[in-house]
């Protein structure tokens, strides 16, 4: 087991997966000679050559279209977005014909198709780079969606999603690129649909996935020592969207809080609260409470943007008011 | 409206006058008219439902593209595409069903007019968001190059279609990556009811492919032979230079849009003037003249089609509905679908 950064797992889920399997190849904006923009695809084209490491136009509708043709004829391309804003520019082929295709061809054909893209802010980038969109895709039927928040986790998941037959969006986040972990060597899989508690507790539940979980996990630490005792369920699995250890675990705290770096509104927590209303009302004492980011254009402003995005201390006076400990 | 082809390489021109290679274009074309025409009955008779496009009018400019092709060749197409479903060698029955919206239709009733499919045919579907199936088709290239085989790819658009960003992003790839595509653009004059003169700056499509320094042919689209000459030698640029082209074939659509168009936007006299340079009859009228075909040799080629599109519609209607219980049957691909 080695102790790997983010874009470093990634980096090793897609050598492993290209040497295993032929069909696999990358495509997207500098991801061969310029060696990517976060990195995450350093030193593939050396390794595995131009034809596997295809450096596109910036065109964002040609790349994913492209891969969309290729998965139906027989390869497993994995298509890198610089950052999930871009990937508006590419929605149609992404919702309309990736995650459509093989219903509306009656089964006739598949997609197996990954597109990675990067989404989150707290890097200055303004409204046009800085947004988290994984609840966009997470409400199309036909598209997987998995946003992983350990380096363990995103080299185990991106090689599930290399090997699955249907499109899945490959969430990551800038501001996770650098955080290291203990990663399994070789074949390490996590499954697509399994969300899991990375830390037990008994007194309320935290959901995040993405760079909120590391935000929660922190809190959780915080709060820890000041007699609070908070479960941390990651809801790396957002498409399907595995609720049963969120279920499990507010039947046993009673409280829950939802965090996310998109907006709130028609956002990840409100889908996790609908169904824990759903699901276990009985169990709950105090309303659902969702912490997401402010709802306005990401602005470029330091002090404004600090603000604009959920941080720990958030989580923590959330989860002291819910407890009744403010 | 007279057509000015560009001056194509007339080689082959000798090619297409042996009485088997013209029947089979005079037959696949016939079929196709019959077969959109019992499709208007059937759509008029609530048979049919949502949208409904029809190929009437633009027979030669179908047959004579996807009849230069091989079985394994690939067809991507728009949502005005049962006739290429048919030219590509789909039975016209699984057609007919998929119309009806019965389980063996092409897509099993989850498609309908616009998204026919067939895997063993490789007609890569009927798409029906304007300009959209340009990018996959160079999916399908770049994995054709990818294997190194030698398969090409036809990938079929409107006039409308040329004005989008995606098809001068799939036009530069397509040359830029050496793949192994021709662009068939089916120039019926309208997208919708919008002349081309009203939506592009070009009208002559053809030209728009010189920014990409790419080959490029303008066809008069309601003569078959034409057609076929001219896809005969860029699908073999294709596939034996990797070449990317773009084909404009001028034709018409008798027919409005959709069934449910007026059709108010174009004159009654430009309809008819059209329809006297029919394709059917246009390549019936050749073939006497060659003294390849006679009279009564035609009337029976109508009775056989015409029969065998009867018979299209009876299995559509005898066919059964999807089960309802299938409503989520290959949403995804495996299991664990959610």
């Amino acid at each position: 087991m080695a102790v790997l950064a983010m874009r470093d797992a990634l980096n090793q889920a897609l050598r492993e997966e290209m040497k295993r399997d032929e069909s696999v190849f990358l495509l997207g904006e500098d991801i061969g000679l310029y060696d990517g923009s976060f990195k995450v695809t350093r030193g593939l084209m050396k390794e595995f050559g131009e034809k596997r490491v295809l450096d596109t136009p910036i065109a964002e509708e040609i790349i994913i279209g492209t891969a969309i043709g290729a998965a139906m004829s027989g390869l497993r391309p994995v298509a890198e977005m610089m950052t999930v804003n871009f990937i508006m520019v590419a929605m149609d082929q992404v919702v309309n014909a990736a995650a459509h295709i093989r219903y509306m061809f009656g089964g006739g054909t598949k997609v197996p198709l990954v597109i990675r893209t990067p989404g989150g802010g707290g890097h200055q980038l303004g409204a046009q780079h800085s947004h988290s969109h994984e609840n966009w895709f997470a409400h199309v039927p036909g598209l997987k969606v998995v946003a992983p928040g350990t380096p363990a986790d995103a080299k185990g998941m991106l090689k599930s999603a290399i090997r699955d037959d249907n499109p899945v969006m490959f969430i990551e986040n800038e501001g996770t690129y650098a955080i290291k972990g203990e990663v399994p060597d070789g074949e390490h899989l996590v499954p697509l649909d399994k969300n899991e508690v990375k830390r037990p507790g008994d007194d309320i539940t935290i959901c995040a996935h993405s760079r909120m979980l590391i935000v929660a996990m922190d809190a959780a630490t915080e709060l820890e020592k000041e007699g609070i005792s908070a479960e941390v369920v990651d809801m790396r699995a957002l498409r399907p969207l595995d609720m049963a250890p969120v279920v499990e675990s507010v039947k046993k705290t009673s409280r829950l809080i939802t965090v996310e770096e998109g907006w709130r509104s028609y956002g990840v927590g409100s889908e996790i609260a609908s169904r824990v209303y759903e699901e276990a009302f009985d169990y709950l004492d105090a309303p659902v409470a969702r912490i997401a980011a402010a709802e306005v254009p990401a602005p470029y402003n330091k002090r404004l943007e600090k603000i604009a995005f959920p941080g720990k201390a958030d989580v923590i006076v959330t989860a002291k008011a819910l407890l009744g400990k403010n | 409206m007279k057509v000015e082809q560009r001056a194509a390489d007339s080689k082959s021109k000798e090619a297409l006058t042996d009485k088997t290679s013209l029947l089979n274009l005079y037959r696949e074309m016939l079929l196709i008219r019959r077969f959109e025409e019992k499709t208007a009955e059937m759509y008029q008779l609530a048979k049919i439902g949502g949208f409904c496009h029809l190929n009437i009018g633009e027979e030669a400019t179908i047959v004579g593209t996807i009849s230069a092709l091989r079985r394994t060749d690939y067809v991507y197409s728009t949502y005005r595409e049962h006739g290429h479903a048919i030219a590509k060698g789909i039975d016209p029955k699984a057609v007919m069903a998929e119309l009806f919206g019965k389980e063996t239709g092409t897509s099993h009733g989850r498609g309908g007019s616009m998204h026919l499919f067939s895997e063993e045919n490789r007609f890569y579907g009927g798409y029906a968001i304007v300009g959209e199936a340009l990018p996959i088709a160079c999916g399908s290239g770049y994995a054709i190059n990818y294997k190194e085989t030698d398969e090409v790819v036809m990938s079929s658009f409107g006039d409308g279609a040329t004005n989008i960003g995606a098809f001068h992003e799939s036009l530069n790839v397509a040359k830029l990556w050496h793949l192994p595509i021709v662009f068939v653009c089916v120039n019926n004059l309208y997208g919708m009811g919008t002349a081309v003169n009203r939506a592009s700056a070009v009208t002559e499509i053809w030209k728009k492919a010189c920014a990409y320094d790419m080959t490029s042919e303008r066809v008069d689209g309601m003569d078959v032979l034409a057609v076929r000459r001219i896809t005969d030698q860029l699908v073999a640029r294709a596939r034996e230079k990797h070449e990317p082209s773009l084909l404009e074939c001028v034709t018409y659509r008798y027919r409005g849009h959709s069934m449910s168009d007026p059709d108010t936007y174009r004159g009654k006299d430009e309809i008819k003037e059209w329809q006297t340079r029919d394709p059917i009859l246009s390549l019936g009228e050749h073939m006497k003249k060659q003294k390849l075909l006679t009279d009564e040799e035609i009337e029976r080629i109508d009775e056989e089609i015409t029969s065998q599109v009867e018979d299209a519609v009876k299995f559509a209607e005898e066919s059964p509905d999807p089960d309802p219980k299938d409503l989520y049957r290959d949403v995804y691909a495996g299991e664990g679908a959610a």
